[in-house]
C-alpha cells in the first residue's frame, strides 16, 4: 500500500504559505507518477532516432509503457490521425485478455515486442514497443477514441499499455533502460549534437 | 433399593463371573435410574453377590456357556492357581461355593475398563477439581466432557453379543439402543460429584470446558481386526493420527456381521490388566467477544500488522493498540480482530470511528462490571495518542453486522484533500458536485494492487459530495459512499483517475488534473454496536 504521508510536511508548509500570500501558488508536491512510481527511459527504440519510450515502474513492479516526452509524436505541429493495436494480421493487443488473480492468457511480451501503431496526419508511422519482459495486462482504448489524450497527457491518462513482468524478473528488466538523469543526459547531447550541425 | 429382578439373574450372573463391574451389569440389564449407580462401589458390589449367591449351584449346573466351563474347571479344583493368575483378580468361583472375588475393589472391567470404577471415586473427581481450581479460570458454571478410548465401543459390542445370546435363551430381546450408555451412566455418577465439589452447577451451554481423555494402552490392538474387515471405514485422514478414532469404530460395529465379529473377538472380552489412564485433564473457556469504535489519529499505522516477506514496516497496528490491553485483562491466550471495513495506513477516522469486535480466544477472565470495561477504555485511550476508542463493551458471538451477506447498507463519509491543476473555478465546480448524486463510478482494478488481484472493472457508487475549499489549488470533498467491506481507498482513484482507470473522477468532471494530498475517514455509518453514555 503507499502511503501519502511523505507528502504532509509538504502540504503544510503549502497551506502555511498561502495563507500569508494570498495569490495562488502554483502547486509544488510530487506528482502521483513521481511518488509511485520510477521513470526509466529506452532511446532510438529499434534504431530509430528520437523514438524514445518511458517505462513507469511501479513499486509493486507493474509497468506502464508511454511515449517520453522527446519522442516525435509529442512535438508540436503533430496530429495523430490513429491508433492501431492491430500489430500483425493475426495479432490484435486488443485481444489480450487475463484471467484471475494469476493473470491467465496474457500475451507474453519481450522486450522487442510491438504494441502499437500510430498514424500521424503528415504520413509518418510510429511503433510503439514493450521494452521490458513480462506479460501484457491492458492497452489503452481510450486513445484510441480520443488519440489527442496521447499528446496532452502522455504520461498518465495518455498511456499505452500495462505490462506485469515475471516477478524473478522485476529487477532485471530495468538493467538495459536509462535513468531519468541518463535520459536527460542523451537528450540534451541530442540538441547540441542539432544545433553544431545548423 | 436394588434395581435387578429376577429375570435379570441370568445376565448378570453370566458377566460378573466374566469380570464385568456392578454398574456395566445395570446397564446391560438397562436400569435406566440414576440411583443405583450412585451407590458406593464396595456397597454395589456386596448387594449383587448377595442377590446372585441364593443361585449360583443352579447355575453352575445348568449353564453348558463357554465362560461357565472355566468356572466348573475351578470348581473341580484343577488349576485354580492358573486361572487365578491368567485372570488376575477376576471373579472365581471358591471352594466353598461362594461366589466372590478376590480383592474385588480392583478387579477391572472387561467393559469398561475401570470407567465406571476408579475414575466415579471421590478421590480421582477430587484430582480433577484440583486441577480446575488451578487453572485459574473465572466461571460460575461447567460443562464436563469425557472421551473413551475406540476400542470401549468394540468391548461394549462384545458384551452386547455376550448378553443377547444369553437372553435368547429365555426368549428375550436386547437392542443396542437399550443398554444405558457408558457416557451417560459417567454423567450420572460424576455430575453431581463435581457439581458439590466445586460449587457451581454443570450446565451444557457453559462457555467453561473440563474435559477428561482417557486412553487404555494395553488393549490399543483391540480395534485392528475391524480395519481389515471393514477397510473402507478407516480412512486416513491429516489431522487424525490413528485411523481408528471412535467414529469409524462404531461404523464399523454398525457394518460388520455377529458370527464374523464373534470369530475375530472373545465374547466376552478378556479382562485386562490395569485401568485407563488419564491422558489429560484440560479446561477451557468458550471466546469471549468485545466490540466497540476506535478512531485512528495516525497516517503511520496500519489496521493490523504490516509485514512483507517476513519483515515487518511499522512497529505498531490499530489490533495491537487494542487487543493487548484486552488479552491482558480478560488473560486470553489470543485474539481476532474484526472491523466494518478497514482504512489504509496513510488515512486517518475521524468522526465517532470505525466500528470493530475483538473475539478472545480462551479467556482465563470473563466478568466486568461496566465500570471495569469503563476503566479498561481508558487505559486503552491513555496508552496512546495515535488511537482513541469509544463504545467498549462486551457483545454476543456473531452479533456483529459485518461477515453478514447483504447486512451493511450502512455508508460512510470521506474527506479527501484535493489538488487541483490549474485551478478551480469555485462557484461552477461547487454547482457541479453538488447536483451529482448517487454517481456511479467504473473502476479498473487500481494499479496498486493489480499485481495481486484479478483485473476487473467494479462499480462503485458515491452517494453525494461536497466542495470545500482552501484556496483555488486546494479544495477538501466531503464524500458520501457506500460501508463496508469494498476496496478501502477507491476514493484515491477517484480522485487522481488512475491514469484515467477510474471514471468518471474527479479531474474528468472537474476538466482539470486532479491529485489526492491527504485523506480521512469523517465517518463510518453503521449502527453497531450500541452507542454508550459517557
Amino acid at each position: 500500500e503507499e502511503a501519502l504521508g511523505s507528502l504532509r510536511a509538504g502540504v503544510a508548509t503549502l497551506e502555511v504559505a498561502m495563507t500569508t500570500e494570498p495569490a495562488a501558488v502554483a502547486p509544488s508536491v510530487p506528482s502521483l507518477v513521481d511518488r509511485y512510481f520510477t521513470r526509466w527511459y529506452k532511446a532510438d527504440v529499434k534504431g530509430k532516432p528520437c523514438e524514445d519510450h518511458c517505462i513507469l515502474q511501479h513499486s509493486n513492479r507493474i509497468c506502464v509503457i508511454t511515449l517520453a516526452g522527446s519522442h516525435p509524436v509529442l512535438q508540436s505541429g503533430k496530429t495523430i490521425k490513429s491508433i492501431s493495436y492491430q500489430i500483425s494480421t493475426n495479432c490484435s493487443r486488443l485481444q489480450n485478455k487475463v484471467s484471475g488473480k494469476f493473470k491467465r492468457g496474457a500475451q507474453f511480451l519481450t522486450e522487442l515486442a510491438p504494441l502499437c501503431k500510430i498514424y500521424c496526419s503528415d504520413g509518418e508511422e510510429y511503433t510503439v514497443s514493450s521494452c521490458v519482459r513480462g506479460r501484457l495486462m491492458e492497452v489503452n482504448e481510450n486513445i484510441l477514441h480520443k488519440p489527442s489524450i496521447l499528446q496532452e497527457k502522455p504520461s498518465t491518462e495518455g498511456y499505452i499499455a500495462v505490462v506485469l513482468p515475471k516477478f524473478e524478473e522485476s529487477k532485471s528488466i530495468t538493467e538495459g533502460l536509462l535513468t531519468q538523469e541518463q535520459y536527460e543526459e542523451v537528450v540534451g547531447k541530442r540538441i547540441t549534437a542539432t544545433t553544431a550541425t545548423t | 433399593m436394588f434395581p435387578l429382578t429376577e429375570e435379570n439373574k441370568r445376565v448378570a450372573w453370566l458377566l460378573l463371573s466374566t469380570g464385568t463391574c456392578p454398574r456395566c451389569i445395570f446397564r446391560f440389564c438397562a436400569v435406566d435410574f440414576q440411583a443405583p449407580y450412585k451407590l458406593p462401589y464396595k456397597e454395589l458390589l456386596d448387594e449383587l453377590q448377595k442377590f446372585l449367591e441364593t443361585e449360583k449351584d443352579t447355575f453352575i449346573l445348568e449353564a453348558p456357556n463357554p465362560p461357565l466351563k472355566k468356572i466348573r474347571l475351578q470348581e473341580s479344583g484343577d488349576g485354580i492357581d492358573n486361572l487365578s493368575q491368567n485372570r488376575e483378580g477376576g471373579v472365581s468361583v471358591t471352594e466353598d461355593g461362594s461366589i466372590a472375588s478376590r480383592n474385588s475393589y480392583f478387579n477391572v472391567c472387561n467393559v469398561c475398563l475401570g470407567v465406571l470404577q476408579e475414575f466415579c471415586e471421590k478421590e480421582f473427581i477430587k484430582k480433577v477439581c484440583r486441577k480446575v481450581e488451578t487453572s485459574g479460570f473465572e466461571f460460575t458454571n461447567l460443562v464436563f466432557s469425557v472421551s473413551f478410548p475406540p476400542q470401549l465401543s468394540v468391548r461394549e459390542h462384545a458384551a452386547w453379543l455376550l448378553v443377547k445370546q444369553e437372553m435368547g435363551k429365555q426368549s428375550l430381546s436386547l437392542g443396542r439402543n437399550d443398554i444405558v450408555q457408558l457416557k451417560e451412566a459417567y454423567k450420572w455418577i460424576t455430575h453431581p460429584l463435581f457439581s458439590e465439589e466445586l460449587g457451581v452447577p454443570i450446565d451444557g451451554k457453559s462457555l467453561f470446558e473440563v474435559s477428561v481423555v482417557f486412553a487404555h494402552p494395553e488393549t490399543l490392538a483391540d480395534c485392528h481386526f475391524l480395519g481389515a474387515i471393514c477397510p473402507d471405514c478407516f480412512k486416513p485422514a491429516k489431522n487424525k493420527q490413528s485411523v481408528f478414532t471412535r467414529m469409524a469404530v462404531m461404523k464399523a460395529l454398525n457394518k460388520i456381521k455377529e458370527e464374523d465379529f464373534r470369530k475375530q473377538f472373545p465374547c466376552p472380552p478378556n479382562s485386562p490388566k490395569a485401568v485407563c489412564t488419564v491422558l489429560e485433564i484440560e479446561c477451557a473457556h468458550g471466546a469471549v467477544f468485545v466490540a466497540g469504535r476506535y478512531n485512528k489519529y495516525s497516517r503511520n499505522l496500519p489496521q493490523t500488522p504490516w509485514i512483507i516477506d517476513g519483515e515487518r514496516k511499522l512497529e505498531s497496528s490499530v489490533e495491537e493498540l487494542i487487543s493487548d490491553h484486552l488479552l491482558t485483562v480478560f488473560k486470553a491466550e489470543s485474539f481476532n480482530f474484526s472491523s466494518s471495513g478497514r482504512e489504509d495506513v496513510d488515512v486517518r477516522t475521524l468522526g465517532n470511528g470505525r466500528p470493530f469486535a475483538i473475539e478472545l480466544v480462551n479467556p482465563h477472565r470473563v466478568h466486568f462490571t461496566s465500570q471495569e470495561i469503563k476503566e479498561l477504555q481508558q487505559k486503552i485511550n491513555n496508552s496512546s495518542d495515535k488511537i482513541q476508542v469509544r463504545d467498549l463493551q462486551l457483545v454476543t458471538r456473531n452479533s456483529a453486522p459485518w461477515g453478514l451477506e447483504g447486512a451493511m447498507q450502512e455508508s460512510m463519509k470521506w474527506f479527501p484533500f484535493v489538488q487541483s491543476t490549474p485551478k478551480t473555478r469555485k462557484s461552477k465546480d461547487d454547482r457541479l458536485i453538488k447536483s451529482m448524486e448517487d454517481l456511479k463510478i467504473d473502476q479498473k482494478t487500481p494499479l496498486r494492487v493489480l499485481h495481486r488481484r484479478p483485473l476487473a472493472v467494479r462499480t462503485r457508487v458515491v452517494h453525494t459530495m461536497e466542495t470545500d475549499y482552501v484556496d483555488e489549488h486546494h479544495f477538501r470533498l466531503h464524500l458520501k459512499t457506500q460501508a463496508g467491506t469494498t476496496n478501502p481507498s477507491y476514493i484515491k482513484e477517484f480522485v487522481h483517475g488512475d491514469f484515467g482507470r477510474t471514471k468518471p473522477n474527479i479531474g474528468s468532471l472537474l476538466d482539470v488534473t486532479a491529485d489526492i494530498l491527504e485523506l480521512d475517514v469523517e465517518s463510518v455509518d453503521v449502527d453497531w454496536p450500541p452507542a454508550l453514555d459517557d
